[in-house]
């Protein structure tokens, strides 16, 4: 699976204001309305999952990447969005550091090998210390886009 | 020392039962790897564990090497066999009241 896959281009976002895990989420959350990639009903419920999921553990996966995702009934085909964070955000990771990068993503409930192979390929590509570092140096949602592409392309493979 | 095992669950290990994985292994001083085909990770990283993309039915074989080798295994197999099975019928229940265990 590519990021091209299941990346939502128009709802990558940089310099997040927000500073808490919840905003963070919802932030992102609203990214991904405003892309149409998701309903304005299920706005909240879909926030609401993605906060209970944190609350049975982290998805802080380590090097300050964090993977907040839910399945939901109303989503019919993965999607996901980007988020970098300049300053930071606690997220409670296991390795105690802040997150920097955030993939939030979003699944029909009965698919879990999607949901396995975004996973994978988030993972692979970020373990490119070149990769990560680019992603949470960028400053417009264009270079994060542009990052994307190159990996896809295994400008950064291994 | 080595032991395989076969990801018994239905979600597979998702980013859930990867961090209970790393939370054990993170317990025992032992060099603990995981053996996917010809691929190799080092166990105690979550980012690591999801490289794997080890879905339902796929084989791993756990590798140890240290002191505490034979109770890693032992309890590493135990997360894999059980905890996993036990994470994915707690992720299926219904959403409401959903409890964090431990």
């Amino acid at each position: 699976m590519k990021f091209s896959d299941f990346i939502c281009r128009e709802a990558i976002r940089t310099n997040l204001d927000a500073r808490e895990k919840k905003d963070v989420i919802r932030a992102m959350a609203t990214s991904l309305l405003e892309a149409k990639k998701i309903n304005e009903k299920d706005y909240e419920s879909i926030v609401e999952a993605i906060l209970k999921r944190e609350e049975l553990g982290s998805t802080g996966i380590g090097r300050g990447v964090a993977v907040p995702h839910t399945k939901h009934p109303s989503i019919d085909k993965l999607i996901g969005t980007v988020a970098v964070s300049e300053e930071g955000v606690n997220f409670d990771s296991l390795d105690g550091e802040k997150v920097h990068l955030l993939f939030l993503l979003v699944s029909p409930p009965d698919r879990p090998g999607d949901h396995l192979r975004a996973l994978e390929n988030i993972s692979r590509q970020l373990r490119d210390d070149t990769f990560c570092r680019f992603l949470k140096q960028s400053k417009k949602p264009e270079d994060v886009a542009q990052l994307l592409e190159e990996a896809d392309s295994n400008k950064f493979s291994h | 020392m080595k032991r395989v095992v076969v990801v018994p669950n239905k979600q597979g290990m998702h980013a859930r039962p990867a961090e209970m994985f790393v939370r054990r292994a993170q317990q025992f001083k032992s060099k603990i790897e995981i053996v996917r085909d010809d691929y190799r990770i080092e166990a105690k990283s979550i980012m690591n564990l999801l490289t794997l993309g080890a879905a339902q039915g796929t084989e791993l074989t756990l590798e140890a090497e240290g002191g505490d080798a034979q109770e890693a295994l032992d309890a590493l197999a135990e997360v894999v066999e059980k905890d996993f099975l036990e994470e994915d019928a707690e992720s299926e229940a219904p959403q409401t009241n959903t409890q964090n265990k431990n």
